[in-house]
């Protein structure tokens, strides 16, 4: 018992630990950095020609502006390390901090002469630490430090300050002349920035405003459609790029945390069965020797409350380990899509649930050892099954394994729920992650696109997961079904079914369930998908979706091949005798 | 009058070394088509586990047994299903009627199993019903019904499949005395019919109705009585139960 709440509140706190990930890494990054509310760029024309950043000194002294900085020079370049040669944009600051935007150095220092700083997400995928000699336009400079920014999309979606281009072009079109490909951002003294630039500087400055919720109508108001104008954007564009695959990960693990959080609790509740008839035997030993219902419930309680207690502890402290393997820090901001976090009310929950079984499993069979004789409590009269008539009827048309599978299944309906909602959380899971995966392929990507392979690695741990605790939901019901019918299993084979069959019956009682769980958790997937990210609609392939059907009922199967097989083989005799023992 | 059982030397032991229990040992044993015989013992004397062999319900350590002309005690698990399918019935002291099912359920039980179709499945239970008088407690479930009856829908399943041996093991133990000749009566009925049948009990009453007696003890026969009064005669008054 100990073992089993321990494994379902370990879930139960991962499930709870991600789901209460939803910290906002891009605000607290903005705060930290003092992100600007508007980016104004301007760049020169690309056929030649340098452009006036007075021009940008006009938007400093515009209404709701309260404070600024820059402009400052911004040059493409390449740069160059070991044998890596990547496209750069160059942006020039100064030594001190400015009022708007200052980088925050997560290593290193800031900017220096011949120190160049890296942005952190094109640091991490490149590979480049402080104290990196590179080569910036055919000249040496050494790595200074690695820094974050909210004043820009972090690589490799950067921000353009300079003539870029970012993935695949559209047919037809054709790059500016000198246009860096999908650059990285660095930034050097305002002096080497002109140094190393080979044409026309581009500039950028950054805008504070007196209420950022303002920024959209400030960019409509001064964002002029013409050559040579500044290009505005307000930080909600780069909140909506920044956060974009953050919140796919925010969602994907928060549903990801709901449903292990159900499937813990299906755990609990095929424990918590198993548990009470197990009890029945006990409580009647305790009623023959004197002692009360009162005082049954009181010896039980106090036994399961110190081990449920136990289990929780456990569980608590192996879910907090493993919720960080679901919730990686995010390259490119501070903070990340949330640590998880051991809240008091995880604690709460996982507690009062790990008690809850305690209690459970203890007051109905002290209850029940009240209402009925001390004698069928010794004797461990099973639970009486359930007859589901229609069935019975049904399964007298099928085949013998499909006979026997039916009247096991329906001699405990709560149970096939159980083993039903089990799988239809498993498999909506899966159809929900297929889909996601889905939308991940359909989209452009570059090769160092991190977020989009952590968000992938995410979503293959989530799944998992999801499985593996299926698995061993389906075993543990398996289990259980093989013990409730053991009597009825060793009547059926002296009346005639052979060893196989029983074993394919026993095997189709789960398969059934699971069947019926697949095909609603496939449409269900769908829906869960589609209600959690309403905008963009995903179709994983048809053939998967069909094959998920058939998949899990052959997986369902080899799980209860080997419990079904043994119980099939077990000598008949000995159980038929032993009802008169 | 020819064999439909025989077994040789038949053994069943249990643990090894010092330990060793021989719960059957060396039983020779025939029963002839039409017979009943009774096996009496007292408790553990190994007459259930002979029982059991002879249905193939158990595997035995040693010995042949041969039922309606084949050897069986060789036979693989799936050939001893068929065999309880097609050649045995059983009829236990705990009836063992699944609790789930109607009496008419539980009746045409072993037919479907054989495969037999749901039609000809019922059809036949319901012959069966009447035949030990309880064709009105078809939709009954077993929970409603007496000890008698209950142990009188056990019997109609043991017909089922019409095998060639039925095998009961105390099937008067869990009954009391109007409930034993109630039982008594429909054993006597099964054999006038012909039907060959092997009754292990403790009751004598029982036994007084077979017409051989076998005394075990230790594993081993250790007597055997030809009885002329058997189920041929006055039952009741025989047995001691009628008032």
């Amino acid at each position: 018992m100990l073992l089993a709440i321990a494994a379902a509140t370990t879930t139960l706190t991962l499930g709870l630990a991600i789901h209460g990930v939803a910290s906002d890494p891009f605000q607290s990054s903005r705060e930290t950095t003092a992100g600007p509310d508007v980016t104004a760029v301007i760049m020169p024309d690309p056929e030649g020609g340098a452009v006036d950043p007075a021009v940008l000194d006009g938007l400093t002294g515009a209404d709701g502006v309260v404070d600024h900085s820059g402009p400052y020079p911004v040059a493409g370049a390449t740069l160059t390390h070991g044998d890596r040669t990547m496209d750069v944009q160059a942006v020039g600051r100064d030594t001190e901090p400015a009022a708007v935007d200052r980088p925050a150095v997560t290593d290193g220092d800031w900017v220096r002469g011949g120190g160049v700083v890296v942005e952190a997400a094109f640091a991490e995928a490149t590979g480049l630490q402080v104290g990196d000699p590179v080569t910036l336009a055919g000249r040496s400079f050494e790595v200074a430090g690695i820094a974050v920014t909210t004043a820009l999309v972090p690589y490799p979606w950067t921000t353009c300050l300079v003539h870029c281009v970012l993935g695949q072009l559209p047919e037809g079109m054709r790059s500016a002349p000198g246009a860096v490909r999908e650059p990285g951002t660095v930034w050097l003294t305002v002096t080497d920035v002109e140094e190393i630039a080979s044409g026309p500087l581009s500039y950028v400055s950054y805008l504070k405003l007196a209420d950022p919720d303002d920024a959209q109508a400030f960019v409509d108001a001064h964002n002029q459609d013409q050559p040579g104008a500044p290009r505005l954007e307000p930080w909600q564009h780069t909140f909506e790029q920044v956060t974009h695959l953050e919140r796919n990960s925010q969602r994907v693990l928060t549903t990801g945390g709901w449903l292990l959080g159900i499937l813990a609790v299906a755990s609990v509740a095929v424990l918590v069965g198993g548990r009470m008839a197990d009890q029945t035997q006990r409580v009647g030993l305790l009623k023959a020797v004197g002692a009360t219902p009162g005082l049954v419930a009181a010896i039980l309680l106090t036994a399961h409350v110190a081990v449920a207690l136990l289990a929780s502890a456990a569980g608590l402290v192996a879910g907090r380990l493993t919720a960080p393997l679901l919730s990686e820090r995010t390259p490119g901001l501070i903070g990340a899509a949330g640590d998880p976090a051991l809240t008091l009310r995880t604690i709460a929950i996982v507690t009062a649930v790990a008690l809850g079984v305690a209690v459970t499993a203890t007051l109905v069979p002290a209850i029940r050892s009240a209402r009925t004789s001390t004698v069928d409590a010794l004797n461990d009269a099973a639970r009486p099954p359930r007859r589901v008539g229609w069935l019975v009827a049904l399964s007298s048309r099928l085949p013998v394994a499909l006979l026997i599978a039916l009247r096991v299944a329906g001699r405990r309906p709560r149970r096939v729920a159980l083993s039903i909602a089990s799988m239809t959380v498993t498999v909506s899971g899966v159809v929900a992650a297929m889909a996601a995966n889905a939308q991940l392929a359909a989209q452009p990507i570059l090769d160092a696109d991190t977020e989009t392979q952590r968000l992938g690695e995410l979503l293959l741990i989530i799944t998992v997961t999801l499985i593996a605790l299926a698995a061993v939901n389906t075993i543990v019901v398996t289990w259980a079904t093989v013990l409730d019918v053991r009597h009825a299993s060793a009547l059926t084979r002296a009346l005639g079914a052979t060893p196989a069959q029983l074993s394919a019956g026993l095997s189709f009682a789960q398969v059934l369930p699971a069947f019926v769980g697949a095909v609603l958790g496939v449409g269900g997937g769908l829906v869960l998908y589609t209600a959690v990210d309403p905008d963009e609609v995903p179709l994983p392939p048809v053939w998967w979706l069909a094959a998920l059907v058939p998949g899990v009922m052959l997986a369902v199967a080899a799980l209860t091949a080997v419990p079904a097989r043994l119980a099939a083989r077990r000598p008949v005799a000995p159980l038929l005798q032993a009802e008169l023992a | 009058m020819s064999s439909i059982l025989s077994t040789r030397g038949l053994t069943r032991t249990y643990g090894d070394g010092e330990s060793l229990v021989r719960a059957v040992d060396g039983v020779d044993l025939d029963v002839a088509a039409g017979e009943t015989v009774a096996v009496m013992g007292p408790s553990g004397c190994g007459k259930s586990t002979l029982l059991h062999l002879v249905g193939g319900l158990d595997r035995a350590s040693g010995g042949e047994i041969h039922l309606a002309g084949r050897r069986v005690d060789q036979l693989t698990e799936r050939a001893l299903a068929r065999l309880r399918r097609t050649d045995v019935g059983f009829v236990f002291q705990a009836f063992h009627l699944m609790d789930e099912l109607t009496v008419i359920e539980n009746v045409e039980l072993p037919a479907l199993l054989a495969g037999r179709s749901p039609r000809a499945a019922r059809a036949r239970a319901t012959e069966l019903l009447r035949r030990v008088g309880l064709d009105a407690k078809g939709d009954a479930l077993p929970t409603a019904l007496s000890g008698g009856q209950r142990q009188r829908v056990a019997v109609a399943r043991a017909l089922s499949n019409e095998p060639v041996l039925v095998l009961a093991d105390e099937p008067t133990g869990n009954l009391d005395s109007a409930a034993t000749l109630d039982v008594l009566r429909l054993f006597e009925d099964l054999h006038e019919a012909g039907q060959t049948l092997v009754i292990v009990t403790h009751d004598e009453r029982i036994a007084a109705t077979a017409d051989r007696l076998i005394s075990m003890r230790d594993g081993a026969f250790v007597d055997e009585t030809r009885l002329t009064g058997g189920t041929t005669g006055h039952l009741g008054a025989l047995a001691g139960l009628e008032g």
